[in-house]
């Protein structure tokens, strides 16, 4: 559980976005593309779920990558190497189903790029054709682009604020790309709003969508159902039967609901440790 | 003139609800032996029939009324490894106190006339944790040459662990969580079994040379095979009943509406009663229902009303139960307990739907009323819903305590243990072994949702069957 090299990979006035190696020999040997693991920063900490973006089992380590958003995020981008994370418990969820697709787009929004990474790396290894949309807030946000352009045939960006690529939503680029070629897979993992117009989107055009959820959990192992999401209309845990669902199963409106139940609390608990690092 | 029961002391009602501290007092040393002086010593005695796992209670209530309490805590460690645990967990008024001859009632669970046999088994069991006996001591023998992995630390997996430990084997327990003891953990509040008495017997364990390994997922970051591979010479697999059960109706996953194992694993395991300080959030509701009549609900509840009192709301919470009050499984101490520190109760109502407001969270449920029909296989009597008795309560956060499934997260990625249709695993029912040999069960993962005192017996057939698979290895 120790930090074994810490990178920040990138920096904007209100957040940053950070890659860690930490050692976890048991976990690099199992953890496939679409798992993730739970961490704890300390022992009065909360467990989060955060995608295995890499593992390097002959060194044990597995690399995690998280933008600095609530506590915990907070706290775990202030460890350094050489510190230990208090707990690390995985690989959890179901592996990403890779297998040869023929022509795959995948999408990564904001951090959600680094989840998209090994999926794009794992389906490039099974011979699909696979052409990468990376999407920020702006460029500064947009990360592993140079990792990305290495595992896949195409490679496109998109910023909200057009400082790099394509100004406008990930979508939009991929509209254009239906316009001109077919897809026989379309692979999303990012902020829920980025997720719901990729699933429209392509429902539309009747492609099969994978989107990976980012549902809050607890144990991550299906004891607490704190992950509840409706999947055409039945109820699935996130944690064991996910993270990857058909997006155009989801109930976005209540995922969407569900993500923000603790946001006064969460926002809360960021003042107080912001006011204890300014004291 | 037949002598008074005498009470437990317990915490004031008032008081105790402005926090997580322990609600039953115990008995002094005069108490326990005003209470173990009632006791007639029986030729027969019935109330070793209605214990699980057969304590010999005759005689430790013997031992106490001469003051022998370290013979006493012995006696009941013979077929017990928590005294202290179940003193306090166990339903004893549907099992030892049922059966005891100065029961004077016809009900499903004892009348108060019934020995306090949980209360002397509390002081006897504190009074060994207290130090002056110890734990029964390790024994040196040809066992030392085996390991054996015992997958979760619950009280099958703790009391398993134990009994190996004690036999000489080496045992390593692997559990998926951050912290050791499993339901004992996660699901019962520290208002009810106080930590320190969980962490006594954890440490008591590794105490005999038990490692405990934690964040450790048998069935994802290991496999069962690889534990072979790894030298483990058996498996007792003791995953528990971990899955919520829901109601299965409309609105269900709105927010604000939580399982009960959400909630009091937030609480609980998390400490979110103490959030900021911990971090990990729990919501507090102004009106909060807690559907369910089990432990479960009853712990659920108490803890929301504690969370309403300690955040300055006026405490509001309600249980709704589908059947009548003697049909509550929950143990009668907790019932009235929770009626003591506020918690309001609604019979016969089943729930239909929960609405939500704009923004998603739950803002009432509505519910049927409901007759009681003729019994279930359970033995008791089913509720029957009214048609046209449509009503409903409104409420800010909602608790679903409707019971426990199998968790499947080991018996999906294994191959070739054999589970029944509910995801309990099937197992011989003297030895306890699996469909695969060397791996073993007990607990709630194989008898569905029981009682911690039930799966220490089963761990503790486990325990002896592994044993003389070792000895003939």
């Amino acid at each position: 559980m120790k930090i074994l090299k810490k990178k920040i990979l990138t920096q904007t006035p209100d957040t940053r976005i950070v890659r860690m190696e930490i050692m976890a020999p048991e976990i690099a040997l199992k953890a496939q593309a679409g798992q993730f693991v739970v961490v704890m920063v300390a022992r009065e900490g909360e467990r989060i779920p955060l995608t295995v973006v890499d593992t390097r089992p002959s060194e044990g380590s597995i690399t995690l990558v998280f933008q600095e958003a609530g506590l915990t995020t907070r706290l775990l981008g202030q460890m350094e190497e050489g510190q230990s994370l208090y707990a690390l418990a995985g690989p959890l969820g179901h592996p990403t189903e890779v297998r040869r697709y023929g022509r795959v787009a995948v999408i990564g929004g904001g951090v959600g790029i680094a989840e998209a990474y090994p999926v794009s790396k794992a389906l490039v290894s099974q011979q699909n054709e696979v052409i990468c949309i990376l999407g920020a807030r702006t460029s500064g946000l947009l990360i592993l682009e140079q990792e990305m352009r290495a595992c896949c045939s195409f490679l496109y960006t998109a910023t909200d604020d057009g400082s790099r690529g394509t100004k406008g939503f990930v979508t939009d680029v991929l509209s254009g790309i239906l316009e001109k070629q077919s897809l026989n897979l379309v692979y999303a993992v990012g902020p829920i709003p980025m997720m719901r117009k990729t699933a429209s989107l392509t429902l539309s055009k009747g492609i099969k969508t994978i989107v990976s959820l980012n549902a809050l959990m607890v144990d991550a192992t299906g004891m607490c159902g704190c992950c509840r999401v409706s999947i055409a209309g039945k109820t699935k845990f996130s944690c064991v039967d996910g993270p990857e669902f058909d997006a155009h199963q989801v109930d976005w409106e209540e995922l969407g609901a569900r993500s923000g139940i603790y946001k006064e609390r969460e926002e809360h608990a960021c003042r107080l440790h912001l006011k204890r690092l300014d004291s | 003139m037949r002598k008074q029961p005498v009470k437990a002391r317990e915490l004031d009602s008032a008081s105790r609800i402005n926090g997580f501290e322990e609600v039953v007092l115990g008995y002094s040393e005069e108490e326990a032996l005003a209470e173990a002086g009632r006791c007639l010593q029986c030729k027969n005695p019935a109330c070793i029939k209605g214990c699980p796992v057969g304590i010999d209670i005759k005689k430790f209530i013997y031992y106490i009324t001469q003051k022998d309490y370290a013979s006493a805590y012995l006696a009941i460690r013979e077929k017990n490894n928590f005294p202290s645990i179940c003193g306090r967990v166990c339903p004893a008024e549907y099992q030892c106190r049922k059966a005891c001859v100065l029961n004077r009632q016809d009900s499903p669970f004892a009348s108060e006339e019934a020995i306090n046999i949980h209360f002397l088994e509390r002081f006897a069991g504190d009074y060994g944790i207290n130090g002056s006996p110890g734990a029964p001591a390790l024994q040196k023998s040809a066992l030392a040459r085996f390991k054996v992995a015992v997958v979760g630390s619950g009280p099958a997996g703790l009391c398993c662990a134990g009994e190996l430990a004690r036999q000489g084997v080496r045992v390593t327990i692997f559990e998926s969580l951050h912290e050791p003891g499993g339901v004992l953990r996660y699901g019962i509040p520290p208002f009810r079994l106080p930590r320190d008495i969980l962490d006594f017997e954890v440490n008591s364990l590794k105490d005999l040379g038990v490692e405990i390994r934690l964040n450790t997922i048998i069935g994802r970051t290991k496999s069962l095979d690889e534990l072979f591979r790894e030298g483990y010479a058996s498996v007792f697999l003791g995953l528990g009943a971990g899955v919520p059960g829901m109601l299965g109706i409309g609105g269900e996953n709105l927010c604000n509406v939580y399982s009960a194992n959400e909630f009091l694993t937030r609480v609980n395991l998390m400490h979110a009663y103490r959030f900021p300080q911990f971090h990990t959030p729990v919501n507090i509701g102004k009106k909060v229902v807690v559907i369910g009549g089990g432990n479960t609900a009853m712990d659920a509840a108490r803890a929301s009303l504690r969370l309403q009192k300690m955040s300055g709301l006026e405490p509001d919470t309600t249980v709704l139960y589908r059947r009548s009050e003697i049909e509550m499984p929950a143990r009668r101490l907790e019932i009235e307990h929770a009626r003591q520190e506020g918690i309001a109760f609604e019979f016969l109502v089943q729930p239909q739907e929960f609405s939500g407001d704009e923004k998603g969270f739950v803002k009432k449920l509505t519910c049927l009323r409901c007759n009681l029909g003729s019994p279930d296989a359970s033995g008791r009597r089913r509720p029957v819903a009214i048609q046209g008795s449509e009503f409903s309560i409104s409420c800010d956060l909602a608790i679903v305590a409707v019971g426990l499934k199998a968790n499947r997260l080991l018996t999906q990625s294994e191959q070739g243990l054999s589970v029944n249709q509910d995801g309990d695993i099937t197992v011989d029912q003297q030895t306890m072994e699996t469909s695969r040999e060397h791996i073993f069960a007990g607990g709630d993962i194989v008898g569905g949702e029981g009682t911690v005192i039930e799966a220490m017996g089963m761990a503790k057939k486990a325990a002896a069957a592994v044993i003389e698979k070792l000895k003939k290895a």
